[in-house]
């Protein structure tokens, strides 16, 4: 049909520079030499003044890591990663780590606010429109300000950068670090385990709800620069915690590789909801450049009657391999995955998750809400598994493609295995594409094609966009409008 | 207000409308009538714009300005509305928020300001009372799940929200029952005005009982092949179109 061939025209003069987070903070920065060997394990370790026991956890990790190969089973074709061609730590220069906000260089604050991320507490403390979010702010391999951490502090919420962590609460980074995600799960997880650099390090005490929102802003900033970021957040009995990252990076020719891992862990009765707003840089519109994104997320529910969340909204990067996951160990416990994932221009994204129910009368659920457009290809890939022990188990697993333009591509790859028969699993998934009737449907209605597009995607993401915390979802619906810029029209 | 002149339009490498004359002023309500695939929807279609419709002849002005050179979106806001003989479905999108955009869009394309939310609430309570649309339908998704009525009434609606200029009905009265028929004619009648035009699509006379018509007109294959008053409707009830699809061949 004619009008099936424009969107494809259409689609063919798509622009992903449209990226708005694309910009370089001049900066002076340290780094470790070039490449990885032992030294630079022990440079980082060094800098960050780390206790020994992790310098060894670090550089029996590196050991294992180089007898490992990458992984090739994904989805995602990408140009071989020279890792000795990388720089594993680079700080901005600063006399000591800031103490207080006061300390921090401007042109990194600045930073923060043209991406719209607001690190003065007086600030945010004086807008009566915005409530209140604690942040923690990584640029590049270290974090350069937590807010809110005193007000944090007295409800016994531990909120502060890893590193700090490692100094401060030694003995629970040491209980808890790589109890979810062990040292040798994966090539990335455990190239991460040897050089991660910064995150955020999460205590939420017994009984207590977390008095606000957390989240961590990421963002790379120096050329060939990897970025291994580490987050750790232990939610005890009863207790509650919201907590979002972001992530931003500017333009840049070459990849820049992330291999991150986050770590969850929910005790008897307590609960995490994490959510993602992943916005890498995605590449040019021929393909060139863009992130990296292999990362390592899963939540333990250790505890009876624990639940784990996850909501994620991917538009960015280039090549994305991640599958926040949850193990289902405590009786009665829940996992929780809530997906939007839009793939445009060149991107390539295989990501899903894995519920592994051990525990009785575990739960689970995945939404998962596929967009492609461009010439990208968009993979869900998720494990169901019930433990023989598990019985009761129930999960319902929805995956939905819509597709944009004809030269984009969709696959579902559930894979579920039950050891026992009280288990009951429910897939769905369905394929669509926006229809031309209904983008007319919108246009003789007054809404330019643009925000035809959005609006229906929008619609298509719903489910999702309702379980992020309010803050966030609108900024969420923008972007999941921006991030289709130019798939028609 | 409208007017349509020597409009040849072909679908799909076939003419459908084929030197098709029409006048509707500003005030006036047309109905247009004719056999099935006379060319009355492929009509409504060119006129809003829609893609894979392409006039090879002739020209259609609305208050003097050439509306086939513009966007969907810009006729729209130029004040085109049609009201679809079968309305989509926009799943995950609620009928108000759909609204909301839909004529804030309108008025940023217009150069004015976006209406404020409690004018907009305000103007969508009112309009939906005259239409009995219970606030629960507004906060359902563009017509899914709605009923053949409740898509029609939903049209109606976004008619008196947007405020259009020229308001193109394509069989609005399909589908409905009586009751729904009544209250859907009082919409429309209610929108009435001297600065605005109407041309309602039907294939039966039963419509324009309740929407009376300035004039009749009676298209097939792709021309306006008879002219008259309302009483035109009455005859065509009772003669059916046998005698058009003769003539016209
Ligand atoms: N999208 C289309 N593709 C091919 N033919 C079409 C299309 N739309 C309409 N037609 C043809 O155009 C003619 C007029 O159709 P239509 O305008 O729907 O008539 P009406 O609304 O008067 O019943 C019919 O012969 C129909 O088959
Ligand atoms: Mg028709």
């Amino acid at each position: 049909m004619v009008a099936i061939k424009e969107t494809v025209d259409q689609v063919k003069g798509l622009d992903v520079e449209e990226y708005k987070y694309g910009f370089v903070t001049d900066i002076e920065s340290e780094k470790a030499p070039k490449g990885l060997n032992e030294d630079i394990i022990r440079f980082i370790s060094e800098k960050k003044g780390e206790p020994d026991w992790m310098l060894e956890s670090r550089l029996d990790a590196y050991r294992r890591w180089r007898t490992m190969t990458e992984p090739t089973w994904a989805k995602v074709d990408y140009h071989d990663i020279d890792f000795d061609d990388l720089y594993y730590f680079s700080a901005p220069k600063t006399k000591e780590g800031p103490e207080s906000i006061d300390d921090v260089d401007p042109e990194l604050l600045r930073t923060y606010e043209k991406l719209g991320i607001p690190l003065r507490e007086q600030e945010i403390l004086a807008g009566v429109k915005t409530s209140k979010i604690a942040v923690d702010a990584i640029f590049d391999s270290v974090s350069v300000v937590t807010t809110f951490k005193e007000e944090l502090a007295k409800s016994g919420v531990i909120f502060c950068p890893i590193s700090e962590a490692l100094r401060d609460h030694p003995e629970l980074v040491r209980k808890y670090l790589g109890s979810v995600v062990p040292v040798s799960d994966n090539f990335y997880a455990t190239l991460n385990s040897a050089v991660f650099s910064d995150g955020s390090f999460v205590y939420i005490p017994e009984g207590v709800r977390c008095p606000m929102e957390l989240s961590t802003y990421f963002r790379i900033n120096e050329p060939n620069t990897g970025q291994f970021e580490r987050t750790l957040i232990i939610a005890e009995k009863g207790s509650y915690v919201s907590y979002l990252e972001g992530c931003t990076a500017p333009m840049r020719d070459e990849n820049q590789l992330h291999a991150a891992i986050v770590e969850l862990i929910a005790h008897e009765d307590a609960e995490i909801k994490y959510s993602t707003v992943q916005n890498w840089y995605p590449g040019d519109k021929d393909g060139k450049g863009g992130i990296y994104n292999f990362v390592t997320k899963r939540g333990d529910c250790r505890g009876d009657n624990s639940k784990i969340s996850w909501t994620q909204v991917e538009t960015g990067s280039a090549v994305t391999w991640k599958y926040p996951s949850c193990i289902l160990r405590g009786d009665n416990s829940q996992g929780e995955f809530y997906s939007i994932a839009i793939s445009n221009g060149y991107q390539q994204v295989d990501s899903g998750t894995k519920m592994i129910h051990l525990g009785k009368n575990t739960t689970s659920r995945i939404i998962s809400k596929g967009i492609s457009a461009g010439k990208s290809s968009n993979t869900y890939r998720g494990k169901v598994s019930a433990h023989r022990k598990a019985t009761g188990t129930r999960n319902f697993t929805q995956c939905d493609s819509l597709l944009i333009g004809d030269q984009c591509s969709a696959h579902t790859i559930p894979y579920m295995d039950a050891k026992n028969r009280s288990v009951t699993f429910e897939h769905e998934a369905t394929t669509s594409k926006i229809s031309e009737d209904q983008l007319f449907y919108c246009q003789q209605r007054g809404l330019n094609e643009e925000e035809a597009v959005a609006l229906i995607v929008n619609g298509f993401c719903r489910e999702v966009l309702q379980q992020l915390p309010m803050e966030f979802a609108v900024e969420a619906q923008k972007l999941v409008g921006i991030s289709l810029e130019g798939s028609v029209g | 207000m409208l007017s349509i002149k020597n409009l040849h339009a072909v679908v799909d490498g076939q003419e459908i409308l084929r030197g098709l004359n029409l006048e509707v002023p500003a005030g006036e309500v047309h109905a247009i009538m004719g056999p099935n695939g006379a060319g009355k929807s492929t009509l409504s279609y060119v006129l809003a714009g829609k893609a894979g419709y392409e006039v090879t002849k002739g020209s259609v002005t609305l208050n003097g300005e050439n509306i086939l050179e513009m966007q969907p979106d810009e006729r729209a806001s130029a004040g085109v509305f049609l009201a679809f003989q079968y309305p989509m479905e926009i799943p995950g999108v609620p009928t108000l928020t759909f609204l909301r955009q839909a004529l804030n869009s309108q008025l940023r394309t217009r150069g004015e300001d976006e209406m404020s939310t409690p004018d907009f609430m305000r103007l969508i309570r009112e309009k939906s009372a005259e239409l009995k649309i219970e606030q629960d339908m507004l906060k359902r998704a563009v017509n899914v799940g709605f009923s053949g009525g409740e898509k029609k009434r939903n049209e109606v609606l976004q008619m008196a929200v947007l405020q259009p200029k020229l308001c193109v009905l394509d069989e609005t009265d399909s589908g409905l029952d009586i009751d729904a028929l009544r209250i859907v004619s009082d919409g429309v009648n209610a929108l009435r005005s001297p600065d605005r035009a109407f041309v309602i699509i039907t294939h039966y006379q039963r419509l324009l009982d309740y929407i009376v018509p300035d004039k009749v007109h009676v298209l097939s294959k792709g021309r306006i092949v008879r002219t008259g008053d309302k009483d035109l409707a009455l005859e065509l009830e009772d003669k059916g179109y046998a005698e058009f699809e003769e003539t016209a061949a």
